[in-house]
């Protein structure tokens, strides 16, 4: 990256003035290296390497650029929030842009892992307080004093002394023009203004009033619309196509056979997606053809192959187990899950001879670059992609495949398209959380002690389905992880809270079970353990003990646990993306029958940017958890999805909602994650006090499928 | 394709389209009205939600042929300013998270409080239960619902 030179800067002051005036500033991506540099039109224009930037007009408006995917998670919002409290910026003439792609400007453009706040929270704060910095010296400019004795405050420079100010608008030109700091000084926490308040979300008029904010809102003059036909059974391929009645039906322009697509394209939405039902396509046997009822059978086998991936070993597990005066053994399954966003998948693409044009929603816009780039023989930088808002992602929009779908189409139809996919073109063949079936085994002596722990993960396409390195790893002398993978043609991908959204219920019912063999208090027995785990820990471990313990006692406090006569009570405490959450989840026996009337949470992420985004983050993750553990279901008959659409798969609903209480943990430490933490601990807590409500244990997802427990409701009010 | 006369939003409208079409693709791919959203096709999940006469429909099963002279009332048409009680409550609740399913939601509860202004929560259970919000804002929704309906009740 070259630095802006004075002449650039003046360039760009002209530049600026001529259209709105004012100061931009880029920032770059490295944390430890980072630099900032007053940004001249051109520059912004031409390749560089600035991470994010932000504009004062001469009207004082402050435009702050987001340039991660936003999918709910409210990172359009917090982002610019951290800005702006380093900048002492007012908060209600802040304006959002969704930047496009840039990886040059933006290096980490991706929504996935949690991980946009924590990645971004020190560049986003040095973006503020070098611009704060600048506008404090050109004040101290125009007055003839030193800048110290000046304050920032509410878009404002203030002489305190000399009682005058300026605006932010009335200095952004002037500031422009003076040196960068490269040391500025954040704030104290403490003095946080903006950062902790509930904000409102920046797209919230536009969603309510129905503005065209999504991929599938995006509409071009001359473009055509497709949909795709792919094999209805994992494990087909294409073996004819007979396309003469679809390309006979009104409005249809072509039919496109491709890799195993056969795309129907036409003049609107409703044609092609007739069309498409008079397609004949025959398909032959490419790959083994699999049912769930297999996959039941294959689970039980690979818990006992003897072929496993070790994950982590410690001590002699071996002997300890051999030792045992008691062992307990038990097992957990979930099926596979469709991430069944809202907004189903879509794309435009644009391919022309000079360049292609991309534009919808997608999690991971440098990937989806990157693959069609590949595909189409394009140079990247021959290829533009628009964000638009997502409708939803829970992870199925990490993938590219539907963005490649696009490309290729429209490089062989040589038109502007946009492919659409029913609900039941992503139930069926997109993308899923991998089934598991877990075996825990735990070893105790003579005094109950915790000597011995194992853990096999087996699952479909699921890689490591463990987590080796978290609890109560690092609380066990003895303890063994291990993963057996199975590779099939169903396709699946990271789903919200990827494996631990299943794994952490697993575990933390296990964790129960021991703690009810040891006729200790739930809470109390992972407590011992994680003193355990700080006095004398076993091997390396990825959680900070001591967030989980206040966590763990932030909503025993909280849930009144133990105190209440009236409800039953089930814990569960979980650490993912790094951050923690303990959960306490009530149920009453309502004529006999358990119903789920509150859930408690504690969380620590850190410091909470936006407190209206974050409250709704974990409510959000605790009703995505509960919904998922409760109903979600996908099977499989001879390689076909068996639910491909809402009326015969489940999703939770409005009225089965109980009551969430929220609450975080007030600390400074840095953020941590949000988007995914409060969902895994949610099924292990309602599992645990169904079990202490009924004498019933969950063992596998979906609950209602268990018939021991089919009287489960959940409260229909709030 | 047929021509059909649609009364939307206040206005009369003209337009082409093969008899069996959903209200949502014309409202969409015609008109752009994109404010409807698709998002089962099967009347399932209520993101299509719009106004006929005053009562919610699902627009994804609603042929055009059968609209006639109703009046259709759209995201884009419940205020001029987006300025409804229930689109004030739900910009002052903070409901949306992805966004997606809420001009649904905002357009059953509009359509819900238009009957009742005083609806019990009961009622309340009964007419949002049918939309469907893959985020679980449902807290906010509730919230919001009652907040529009003390606006309006004033």
């Amino acid at each position: 990256m070259e630095p802006v030179t004075k002449t650039n800067r003046r360039n760009f002051i002209k530049l600026a003035t001529a259209t709105t005036g004012g100061l931009i500033l880029g920032f770059n991506w490295e944390a430890n290296a980072t630099t900032f540099n007053v940004l001249d039109e051109a520059t912004l224009a031409a390749d560089n390497n600035f991470n994010s930037y932000l504009s004062i007009s001469s009207d004082n408006v402050i435009t702050i650029f987001s340039p991660n995917p936003e999918l709910g998670q409210n990172i359009k919002t917090s982002f610019p929030m951290i800005v702006a409290e380093e900048l002492e910026a007012d908060w209600s003439r802040v304006k959002v842009v969704q930047a496009a792609l840039d990886t040059k400007k933006f290096e980490r453009q991706l929504t996935g892992g949690s991980g946009a706040i924590p990645h971004s929270w020190e560049r986003l704060r040095k973006a503020g307080a070098t611009a704060k910095q600048m506008l404090l010296e050109a004040g101290a400019k125009r007055w003839n004093v030193s800048a110290s004795s000046l304050v920032a405050e509410n878009g404002m420079i203030i002489d305190r002394s000399g009682n005058r100010s300026l605006s932010y608008g009335e200095l952004a030109n002037e500031a422009a023009l003076l040196p960068v700091p490269t040391d500025v000084k954040l704030k104290d926490k403490k003095d946080f203004k903006i950062i902790g308040q509930p904000i409102r979300n920046v797209d919230g008029m536009e969603m309510i009033t129905g503005k065209p904010l999504y991929g599938l809102d995006f509409y071009r003059e001359g473009m055509v619309f497709a949909m795709i036909q792919r094999p209805k059974s994992f494990g087909m391929k294409i073996k004819s196509v007979d396309a003469a009645a679809a390309k006979a039906s009104a409005g249809i322009i072509d039919v496109v056979t491709f890799k195993n697509n056969v795309a129907v394209v036409g003049k609107s939405t409703w044609q092609v997606n007739k069309a498409r039902k008079l397609l004949r396509v025959e398909y032959e046997i490419d790959s083994k053809i699999e049912s769930t009822t297999d996959h039941d059978k294959l689970f039980k086998e690979l818990l006992e192959s003897k072929e496993a991936t070790v994950r982590r070993k410690d001590g002699d597990v071996d002997t300890a187990f051999a030792n045992a005066a008691k062992v307990i053994s038990r097992e957990y399954q979930c099926p596979f899950l469709p991430h069944n966003p809202m907004e189903p998948m879509n794309f435009f693409a644009h391919v022309r001879p000079d360049g292609v044009e991309l534009v919808g929603p997608t999690q991971t816009p440098d990937l989806a670059r990157n693959e069609v780039a590949k595909l189409l023989g394009v140079a990247t930088d021959k290829i533009t992609l628009e964000i638009t808002r997502l409708g939803g992602g829970f992870g199925r929009r990490l993938k590219a495949d539907y963005v490649l779908e696009a490309a290729e189409l429209s490089s062989i139809i040589k038109v502007p398209v946009k492919l659409i996919w029913t609900r039941e073109d992503d139930m069926g063949g997109g993308s899923y959380r991998p089934a598991v079936r877990y075996r825990f085994q735990a070893a105790l002596d003579k005094e109950s002690n915790l000597i011995g722990y194992k853990l096999r993960g087996v699952g479909i396409n699921s890689g490591n389905s463990t987590r080796e390195d978290n609890f109560p790893a690092g609380a066990v002398d003895n303890l063994l992880i291990e993963s057996v993978e199975y590779k099939s043609a169903i396709t699946t991908g990271a789903w919200r809270a990827p494996i631990t959204n299943f794994l952490a219920f697993a575990e933390q019912s296990f964790i129960d079970e021991i703690a009810n063999e040891v006729k200790q208090d739930p809470i109390q027995f992972r407590l011992t353990l994680l003193e355990k785990a700080k006095k004398s820990p076993v091997g390396a471990i990825k959680y900070d003990v001591d967030r989980m313990k206040t966590v763990i006692e932030l909503a025993r406090e909280k849930s009144n646990w133990g105190k209440n006569k009236n409800v039953i009570q089930g814990f569960s405490v979980y650490f993912s993306h790094r951050s923690y959450v303990a959960q306490v989840a009530e149920v009453v026996m309502i004529e006999g029958k358990p119903v789920i009337k509150k859930i408690h949470a504690a969380a620590d992420c850190g410091v909470v940017v936006n407190l209206s985004g974050a409250n709704q983050q974990i409510r959000g993750g605790i009703v995505d958890g509960m919904g998922h553990a409760f109903y979600g279901n996908l099977t499989f008959k001879d390689g076909v999805a068996e639910q491909i659409n809402f009326n015969n798969y489940r999703l939770i609903r409005y009225k089965e909602v109980p009551e969430i209480d929220v609450h975080f943990v007030n600390n400074e430490i840095d953020p941590t994650g949000l988007g995914e933490p409060a969902l895994p601990p949610t099924g292990g807590a309602i599992a645990n006090a169904l079990f202490k409500a009924t004498g019933k244990r969950m063992y596998n997802q979906p609950f209602v499928k268990q018939e021991a427990l089919t009287g489960v409701s959940l409260d229909s009010k709030m | 394709m047929a021509t059909y006369q649609l009364q939307i939003n206040g206005k009369s409208v003209s337009t082409e389209a093969d008899a069996d079409t959903p209200l949502l693709w014309v409202l969409r791919d015609n008109l752009r009205l994109v404010g409807t959203k698709y998002g089962c096709g099967i009347a399932q999940c209520g993101a299509c939600t719009v106004h006929l006469n005053g009562t919610a429909v699902r627009s994804c099963s609603l042929p055009i042929s059968a609209v006639g002279n109703k009046k259709v009332t759209t995201i884009e048409g419940l205020s001029e300013k987006g300025d409804h009680p229930v689109q004030q409550a739900w910009n002052e609740v903070d409901v949306a998270q992805c966004g997606y399913c809420q001009a649904g939601q905002i357009m059953t509860a509009a359509a819900l409080l238009g009957k009742k202004s005083k609806p019990s929560d009961q009622d309340i259970e009964t007419a949002m239960n049918g939309n469907i919000c893959r985020c679980g804002t449902y807290h906010r929704i509730h919230e919001a619902v009652v907040l529009a309906s003390s606006k309006i009740s004033k």
